[in-house]
């Protein structure tokens, strides 16, 4: 349970040492209620109080990790419901899922098509994260072969191992245990031998109970048989039952504090209907999945869903953004174009990648405007005349280029005649609104 | 240590709106955050409108304005392709044509297609301005008497024109769609100005301004999130109306509905994407709590109506 600051301060040394960094025990006590430090910043508290806050300040929900290298997935440590209150840390995880059953070649072009999905979008590098085998053919021999098949077929993808059957899941974890692969599923049926073979491995257990009781009773039985790093599956399939078994887990571990529910949620989604099955993804992005279990995973599908993702998991409070500065595009000469933007992300993938496009080789001034786009910046005043030409003398760009004309965005064209009149000698040419007008526009000046 | 299902039960609600005549469709009206059953009545699904103009889709993207081919030309085909072959539950009438950079046509225009699509079709009729402020003050007036008694949503009322607007709705029946620009405190101030005038608040519908995927969308969804909240929690009466997203014009803006695979291979088909476009940045304001969507592709309008049926 969640303990107040009142009560932590009570096991706190109550010497006011300021060696945390705060001024009183207790003021550190508060930032401890709120999870917004660690007990260790303390260096006098006694070991069993340690204990004690160390478990009451652990995040509601636990990290959990899977997969080994660059491309480890990490889940849980989310506070909130809602991403205005705070950002949301960790992005849900895409799965695809490949049945034991499949022949050589479908289970190639899939695995193919996993290892292939990188797609760069707003500067960040966005994938398919984990492939999940399913144990189809019930015959624990075939599954170990398709997970060693897979697994060295594609060796940094994460793997999810789903089976109900312990023996197939020694086998299989056996061989790919050094991965640090999910095993899915514990059940009433088989937990024992389930959590033996996840903590013979030292990894994380996918575990199965319909419905909320009963998952909440099953976790605290696989964490007295010793396994503390879990997935959780209450069973919900359709849509209306994954947004309320997701939305009462988060509420129950964020807003209760109550450790039985506190492990990232895998869903299971796969539908016929690709389109549905994309809706239902867009669900467990928005509504709390760490894990979302796909069966096909078509380029202009992931595109999708990544966007999505990046949306709702981006920092609500700060705009993502890049370094004030001038850019080369290609190898720019002293009498290239030069053109400029702000330093929204969006914006400066966008305008770069259009740029890049025309295959002419430019400088494009990035101006700090706190992260805002064109249009908003230039609302919110960041993006005026007087502020664009103090930027470009301060730039030294005028050191590099032979000719004085700038290039500005088509939609604040109004402002050409201000900013000549601020940059004395140059002039100032309106591009087109859009930047996939761009290369068009370039080329037809180069 | 055993579960205790943490439910909410709010002081607040979502009001109903109700529109429409011959046919009458109905959204909002729920006490819950959205699909949460377990903590209040479901009253009704979100309702989707098919969009459709005054003037040939022109500046669609092909991947949407194909659709149509052969029933755009023309507002009154289009309505009635809407309502009877795709089975439209409402059709939002765009009166862009009266826009000063397009054809710039005039309020009587303007009355004269609504009249003649309100004489075609069954299913309730929302009347869209050109979004041009000045412009609209002018055309959604002559709309709204054109549809007098029709029981239609007419909108937009921004904060530059909402005068004449609102007192046009309230003369002739209709509800209203008042649209600020991405901000809640904006969005409260108008719906305040509005039901100043004597504007019933139950008869509003709040846009707080769309977005596409991948472009603002956060900004939207956590805008309808904090409303839908606000609405609930502090049973604040400026912010229980039903919800609007005006998805289609911002979603077929956008490059990924329009690019060919051939220049972007790592994006795959255009077909399927644009569809996909639309249909997850409307499921994610419904999530967050849009009742009312107004939407252009058919087969993005079918995944979702599929996936309400699931939610519900
Ligand atoms: C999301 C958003 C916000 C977010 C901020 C997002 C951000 N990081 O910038 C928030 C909610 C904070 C916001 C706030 C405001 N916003 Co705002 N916002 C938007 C919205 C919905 C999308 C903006 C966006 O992300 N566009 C995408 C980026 C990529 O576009 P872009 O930077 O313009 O780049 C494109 C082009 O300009 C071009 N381009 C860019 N650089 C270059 C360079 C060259 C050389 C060329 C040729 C082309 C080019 O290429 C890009 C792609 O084609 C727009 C409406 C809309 N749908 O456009 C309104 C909008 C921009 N906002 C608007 C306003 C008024 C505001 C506010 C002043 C009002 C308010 N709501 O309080 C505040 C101001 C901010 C402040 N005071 O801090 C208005 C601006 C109106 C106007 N014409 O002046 C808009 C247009 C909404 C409207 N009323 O129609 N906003
Ligand atoms: S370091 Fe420990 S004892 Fe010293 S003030 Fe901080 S909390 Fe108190």
């Amino acid at each position: 349970m969640a303990l107040s600051g009142v009560e932590i301060f009570k096991m706190l040394p109550k010497t006011n040492c300021k060696k945390c960094g705060h001024p009183t025990c207790l003021a550190f006590a508060m930032k401890l209620a709120q999870r917004q430090i660690s007990i260790d910043a303390c260096p006098d508290v006694s070991e069993s109080a340690k204990q004690i806050l160390g478990e009451a300040s652990a995040p509601p929900i636990r990290p959990v990790t899977f997969g080994a290298g660059d491309k480890a997935v990490k889940m849980g440590e989310e506070t909130v419901l809602f991403r205005h209150d705070k950002k949301f840390l960790n992005p849900a995880a895409f799965a695809l899922e490949i049945m034991d059953t499949a022949t050589d070649s479908e289970i190639n072009s899939k695995v193919e098509a996993v290892a292939t999905s990188e797609i760069d979008r707003v500067g960040q590098k966005l994938r398919i994260d984990a492939i999940l085998v399913e144990n189809a053919s019930k015959d624990a021999a075939k599954f170990e072969s398709v997970v060693k098949a897979i697994a060295a077929k594609a060796p940094e993808i994460p793997l999810i191992l789903s089976t109900t059957d312990p023996n197939a899941a020694e086998a299989a974890v056996k061989a790919v245990a050094d991965k640090k692969p999910i095993l899915y599923g514990a059940n009433e049926s088989n937990a024992e031998a389930m959590a033996n073979v996840a903590k013979t491995h030292k990894v994380a257990l996918g575990v199965y109970a319909k419905g909320l009781d009963a998952l909440a009773a099953f976790t605290e039985k696989i964490k007295g048989l010793g396994v503390s790093d879990m997935v959780m599956d209450s069973g919900a399939r359709t849509a209306k039952e994954i947004i309320e078994d997701n939305t009462l887990i988060r509420r129950a571990a964020t807003k209760k504090t109550f450790k039985p529910l506190g492990y990232p949620v895998i869903n299971f989604i796969q539908r016929d209907n690709t389109m549905l099955e994309t809706l239902l993804a867009a669900l467990g992005i928005t509504k709390y999945s760490s894990i979302i279990v796909i069966s096909s995973v078509e380029r202009w599908k992931n595109l999708a869903l990544f966007a999505l993702r990046q949306n709702i998991y981006t920092d609500p409070q700060v705009p993502m953004q890049v370094e004030q500065k001038i850019y080369k595009l290609g190898e720019p000469t002293p009498e290239s174009p030069l053109l400029i933007t702000t330093n929204f992300s969006l914006t400066y993938f966008i305008v770069l990648g259009e740029a890049e496009n025309s295959k002419v080789p430019c400088r494009l001034a990035v101006m700090d405007t706190e992260g805002l786009s064109v249009l908003t910046s230039w609302a919110a005043g960041k993006f005026t005349a007087s502020k664009i030409a103090q930027f470009i003398k301060d730039s030294g760009v005028e050191n590099e280029i032979s000719h004085r004309e700038l290039i500005i965005p088509g939609y604040v064209a109004l402002l050409s005649g201000s900013i000549e009149e601020k940059l004395p000698g140059w002039k100032v040419t309106v591009g087109p609104r859009e930047a996939n007008g761009l290369p068009v526009f370039l080329k037809a000046r180069a | 240590m055993s579960f205790v299902v943490p439910k909410e039960s709010y002081s607040g609600k979502v009001y109903e709106v109700s529109i429409g005549t011959e046919k009458v469709a109905n959204f909002g009206g729920e006490s819950m955050l959205p699909f949460l059953s377990f903590d209040g009545a479901v009253k009704n699904r979100p309702l989707i409108a098919y969009e459709i103009q005054d003037i040939p889709p022109d500046d669609w993207p092909d991947t949407v304005k194909k659709v149509y081919e052969g029933v755009s030309s023309n507002p009154v085909d289009w309505a009635k392709h809407c309502q009877d072959k795709l089975g439209a539950k409402a059709i939002a009438l765009r009166l862009l044509g009266t826009h000063p950079d397009r054809l710039n046509t005039s309020p009587e225009d303007a009355a004269k297609t609504v009249k003649d699509v309100l004489a075609a079709v069954s299913v309730p009729l929302i009347i869209l301005g050109s979004n041009n402020a000045e412009k609209d003050a002018m055309v959604l007036p002559a709309a709204a008497e054109a549809a007098k008694d029709k029981n239609c949503i007419i909108g937009k009322a921004q904060e530059a024109n909402y005068k004449t607007i609102v007192a046009a709705a309230m003369a002739n029946n209709h509800k209203l769609i008042a649209m600020s620009d991405l901000d809640i405190n904006l969005s409260k101030q108008l719906n305040i100005l509005i039901t100043q005038m004597g504007f019933d608040k139950e008869r509003l519908v709040t846009d707080p301004m769309c977005s596409a995927l991948g472009y603002g969308l956060d900004y939207t969804y956590s805008v309808m999130e904090r409303i839908r909240l606000a609405a609930l929690t502090q049973n604040d009466t400026t912010m229980q109306q039903p919800l609007l997203g005006d998805v289609g014009m911002y979603v077929y803006k956008t490059k990924e509905t329009q690019a060919p695979e051939a220049d972007l291979p790592l994006w795959g088909s255009l077909e399927e994407r644009a569809v996909a476009w639309e249909m997850l940045t409307a499921s994610a304001f419904m999530i967050a709590g849009a009742e009312f969507l107004i939407m252009r592709h058919p087969r993005a309008v079918e995944a979702l109506e599929k996936f309400i049926d699931e939610l519900m």
